[in-house]
């Protein structure tokens, strides 16, 4: 009977969908599915704080878009992208979840990226690191939003390297996205003038640093850059503290570096640490009133990933309205033609191979003098314009890309 | 300058330091997991859990009390030990006797309630925590930089395993302990309380992780998954030595500290798989390991 | 005690008692196979079919941990291995059909399996476990470094082909009950072994291995077979799930997996037939629920307490909590 029902609703649907043109809210209904880490190794940067970001935006745009309700599903993903297919299967087919946000695990928002391809819906990624998501795996279902492995690379490497660290020694974690970015750091400290000397993959999580730390400083390397994440590198940053490789002359670069993980290393083990970051909770006005208002609900200041969730929801919200739509293809559309201007980013612009790419900021860790408070965290060296910071669309891989 | 392999001798000495620090580390761990299973023959996977609470006490004492580290040094193990007998009194009694492996899914799924809970209230990121004024610094030495700190991690480490080791084969208390936990219905007979002695040699066990956490809490990132990383290999660190021998655990977790130490000089990919690798060769050699006793 | 009984008296009950218990059994499998073959008109397929290879991977696990008494912590391998192969080949040959991809990946896990089982099979209890925990350890290694797994990132995109070249599985109907096939057929191959002679042997070992060394079987070489056995269903398992999902990743291969199929296979109740399949559908579904709703967060908290609740009060797990009920109440 379940099936007779559903083809018949299927038919009914799918006759209504040629008569009405395309501009009509399906269900009456906007729903977005939040997929992120809940509990794991991931969490804090996403997490349960972006579920509260993502409904504050909704709350903020008033809970209705055109009359039609927004709704709100979220699931854990385990970090495992089995669990979160089966989950995001479901939405797209059963529960007529009309946009996947959060997205954190790259294994994770890969698998579902090709899921929403399938389905024709759209999904925006707002926590993965790896560039190779709007590169060889780019689809026309998705947009990656904050910040990627090439931004990271190309700010805080070429800023190092200019100021005359010359000969790097890079620690990588030994997995997809360490090796990527290793690549991309290589790639810019040559291209400016310097050499990496020596490279180290230690596993993915290692607790203990010191021996690549020793193995750094006896390297003779001007930089050491830290190519690995959450607590692989904040262990890293406190060994190399404890060890005094910066005292020795040496510089650490970490290339992604969280505002939680700073926080967590606190000034006094993270002082002088240059970094790229999507966006800071201190940047402006607007950014700090935002912050506040995050900080009342959650307890915490923001990390970028959480900007992004509120910014970019507010973006497909404003899109659906605009267009009357919830179609995946008619969104994204616009969305693509309407320049980003809100708390999160200035002139940000979403590209054809789903890039969303606005300016970076060089920062630098406050020494513990100039922080006033425990989220005081970081002072701005520099801003990065976007068409410098993200990969040009003439070296993408992306099938999306009109000139390839 | 002399080379080996490539890396300078220099280097190579640092390395050697190195391991064995972390091998005292690992000894100390693996020492607790001996004592359980020697005496109690339980399998405890809340051990990495144990490491972890021993760890979050010492910051979160730091935080909420202004309790210093070297108060932390023993009230955190005590804390964590007492915790440790509250789960021993009320669920492992509860299964004593059957099939090592019951213990070993219990204590595993005590140790995902554990670490759930924590992470769901501190988060993962980890906590901030300062080193002790007093370690500020280290030893100029020919071949490397030996902060402080490390160096009272090993001496530390190096009395408590031998104590632990000196207690239990060497003491009369040793010889009761022993001789309850292999005989309970005789030592019971001798007006010997055997059910506390068990629930003590549990929480001792316990102890000895908390111990090493509040030890990790100033170089290592604090946070309630760090336990779950580091419990498999210092499993496989009480395997290879010998399961339940005391000796074994502290000679094996300084060696392993030692090749996993050279590992990631010259194939860090493989450091940590490279005890595996170990295990599988010593328990294809030797059964039941370096320094088991059972054939 | 008082009353004599006539020894012929109670041989007879008990037959009429295996009888009725047979009847009973069939009767609830051919429930059970009514309830698979309409479940997908109810509930999401391939939520369903995941179930089912998560419940063939726990029947292969139980076939040596409930039937020969051998515990491994080492069976993510096997599943990984049969993914990763099956993912492989498919993604890369696209001549190739569904069930080659599928029989390939599982004879890469039938393969590695003995080599597991002639490193392992001399060691008993805790240090078998810990030798397999070990091997599977270095098997993670070797998936984390090759390239054609692409490494945490996962492997992706691989297609689910046509069956024998003909049924398209894209078809998620088609798909389920050709993963259901599957799933029968590998229960019904552990029914059969563990009802066979050769099964008989395997409890034997079980409940008391030098008794059977002394009855002169070669012990070694039956506890090879039903390891190797288990191993190549388990990569059965991982294959199918991959082509299902269409992907497949680390998190196979991880030790929590092995943990996992430990609690599925304990919780549905060891050394009973239907036992893992209950336990498997329970943590599957458990896990699901959990992760959708407000309590997202608590999904590792609340599994441990499962795993402690089972091992304190229901050591004989779903379905033998409700044998013990059957058997007191209706027996």
């Amino acid at each position: 009977m379940t099936i007779m029902k559903k083809l018949l609703t299927t038919a009914v649907a799918s006759a209504m969908m040629v008569g009405s043109a395309q501009a009509e809210i399906s269900n009456d209904t906007v729903k977005i599915g939040y997929l992120a880490d809940m509990s794991g190794t991931y969490r804090d940067l996403a997490g349960p704080n972006g579920l509260k970001a993502l409904e504050m935006a909704i709350a903020d745009f008033g809970g209705t878009v055109n009359g039609a309700k927004i709704e709100v599903v979220s699931a854990d993903d385990r970090n495992n992208p089995d669990s979160s297919s089966s989950t995001v299967r479901r939405w797209l087919e059963n529960e007529d979840v009309d946009m996947v946000a959060g997205l954190v695990a790259s294994s994770v928002t890969i698998a579902v990226t090709k899921l929403l391809q399938e389905n024709d819906s759209l999904g925006i990624v707002s926590g993965s690191a790896a560039s190779s998501i709007t590169n060889e795996h780019c689809t026309p279902n998705h947009i990656h939003y904050v910040y990627d492995t090439y931004p990271l690379a190309n700010g805080t490497a070429k800023a190092v390297v200019q100021e005359g660290g010359k000969e790097w020694f890079i620690l990588t974690a030994d997995y997809a996205f360490g090796h990527a970015l290793e690549g991309d750091v290589t790639k810019v400290v040559e291209e400016n003038g310097g050499k990496v000397i020596k490279t180290a993959r230690h596993p993915f999580p290692t607790s203990d640093f010191s021996s690549y730390i020793l193995q750094a400083q006896s390297s003779g390397a001007d930089v050491v850059a830290l190519a690995n994440a959450g607590s692989d590198t904040t262990n890293a940053i406190t060994t190399a503290g404890e060890f005094g490789l910066t005292q020795s002359g040496q510089t650490l670069a970490a290339l992604l570096l969280f505002l939680t993980d700073v926080h967590a290393l606190g000034v006094n083990s993270a002082q002088g640490i240059q970094l790229t970051t999507g966006w800071y909770w201190d940047l402006n006005e607007e950014t700090r009133a935002w912050s506040d208002r995050f900080m009342e609900a959650t307890g915490v200041r923001p990390t970028m990933v959480h900007a992004g969730i509120y910014s970019s929801t507010m973006q497909y919200l404003n899109a659906v309205k605009a267009t009357g739509s919830d179609d995946a293809q008619t969104v994204r559309k616009q969305m693509m033609d309407t320049p980003i201007n809100d708390m999160f980013a200035t002139n940000g612009k979403i590209r054809e191979d789903g890039r969303m790419v606005h300016d970076m900021y060089l920062a630098e860790v406050k020494t513990p003098e100039e922080s006033e408070n425990e989220w005081d965290l970081y002072k701005i060296v520099r801003t990065i314009p976007a068409d410098e910071a993200y990969r040009p669309l003439s070296e993408s891989k992306c099938s999306l890309v009109s000139s390839n | 300058m002399t080379m080996i392999l490539g890396v300078p001798v220099a280097v190579l000495f640092g390395q050697l330091l190195l391991g064995i620090i972390n091998g005292a580390f690992y000894a100390l761990l693996s020492l607790g997991l001996a004592v359980i299973f020697g005496l109690l023959k339980i399998i405890n996977f809340a051990h990495g859990a144990m490491y972890m609470m021993g760890a979050m006490a010492t910051v979160i004492m730091f935080d909420a009390l202004g309790i210093n580290y070297w108060v932390a040094l023993f009230v955190a193990p005590v804390i964590v030990g007492c915790f440790g007998m509250l789960i021993e009194y009320f669920l492992l009694r509860r299964i004593a006797g059957q099939d090592h492996i019951y213990s070993l899914l219990l204590t595993f799924g005590v140790a995902l309630m554990i670490q759930g809970i924590l992470t769901n209230i501190y988060g993962v990121s980890g906590m901030r925590y300062s080193m002790p004024d007093l370690f500020q610094g280290g030893f100029k030495l020919d071949f490397m930089y030996l902060p402080y700190y490390r160096a009272w991690v090993i001496f530390m480490a190096l009395v408590v395993c031998f104590g632990t080791w000196f207690m239990i084969e060497k003491t009369k208390l040793g010889a009761y302990l022993r001789a309850g936990t292999e005989d309970a219905q005789l030592m019971q007979g001798f007006g010997i309380n055997v059910p506390l002695l068990i629930s003590l040699t549990y929480g001792f066990g316990v102890m000895l992780a908390a111990f090493a956490g509040v030890l990790a809490a100033p170089i290592y990132s604090v946070n309630p998954v760090m336990g779950s990383n580091i419990l498999i290999v210092v499993f496989a660190v009480v395997v290879i030595g010998g399961m339940g021998s005391i000796a074994g655990a502290i000679i094996t977790g300084l060696l392993m500290g030692v090749i996993e130490g050279l590992t990631k000089t010259f194939y860090p990919e493989f450091s940590s798989a490279v005890i595996f690798l170990v295990m599988v060769i010593v328990l294809l050699i030797r059964p039941s390991g370096l320094f088991g006793k059972e054939a | 005690m008082g009353n004599p009984v006539d020894p012929g008296d109670i041989q007879k009950s008990m037959i009429k008692d295996e009888k009725a218990d047979k009847r009973r059994k069939n009767i609830l499998n051919l429930v059970l196979l009514a309830l698979l073959l309409v479940a997908p008109a109810v509930i999401y397929p391939v939520f369903l079919m995941k179930i089912l290879c998560f419940a063939l991977f726990a029947v292969a696990f139980n076939l040596l941990l409930g039937f020969t008494g051998l515990l491994s912590f080492g069976h993510a391998a096997f599943l990984a291995a049969g993914g990763y192969t099956t993912g492989y080949l498919l993604s890369t040959y696209s001549g190739l059909t569904t069930e080659m991809g599928i029989i390939a990946g599982t004879l890469a896990a039938t393969v590695l399996g003995a080599l597991f089982a002639v490193v392992a099979i001399r060691r008993q209890g805790i240090y078998f476990a810990m030798i397999t925990l070990a091997l599977a350890q270095l098997v993670y290694f070797g998936f984390v470094q090759a390239p054609f797994t692409g490494g945490e990132d996962g492997m992706h995109g691989v297609p689910r082909g046509h069956l024998f070249g003909i049924i398209d599985l894209e078809n998620n109907l088609a798909m389920y009950y050709f993963v259901l096939a599957v799933f029968l057929g590998g229960y019904l191959l552990v029914q059969r072994v563990v009802g066979s002679p050769y099964g008989q042997v395997l409890k034997a070992i079980k409940q008391n291995e030098p008794r059977a060394v002394s009855l002169g079987y070669n012990v070694n070489q039956y506890k090879v077979l039903a390891f190797v056995m288990s191993a190549g269903l388990a990569g059965l398992a991982g294959s199918v799930k991959t082509v299902v999902f269409q992907l497949a990743s680390l998190n196979d291969a991880h030790w929590h997996m092995s943990g996992e199929v430990i609690l599925m296979t304990l919780l549905g109740g060891t050394g009973t037939l239907l036992g893992p399949v209950f336990g498997a559908t329970f943590v599957v579904n458990l896990e699901y629920q959990l992760s959708q709703g407000p309590l997202g967060d608590w999904v590792d908290p609340i599994l441990g307490g499962i795993f402690v609740l089972t091992v304190i009060a229901f050591q004989s797990g779903i379905v033998g909590e409700v044998q013990k009920f059957v058997k007191k109440n209706l027996g």
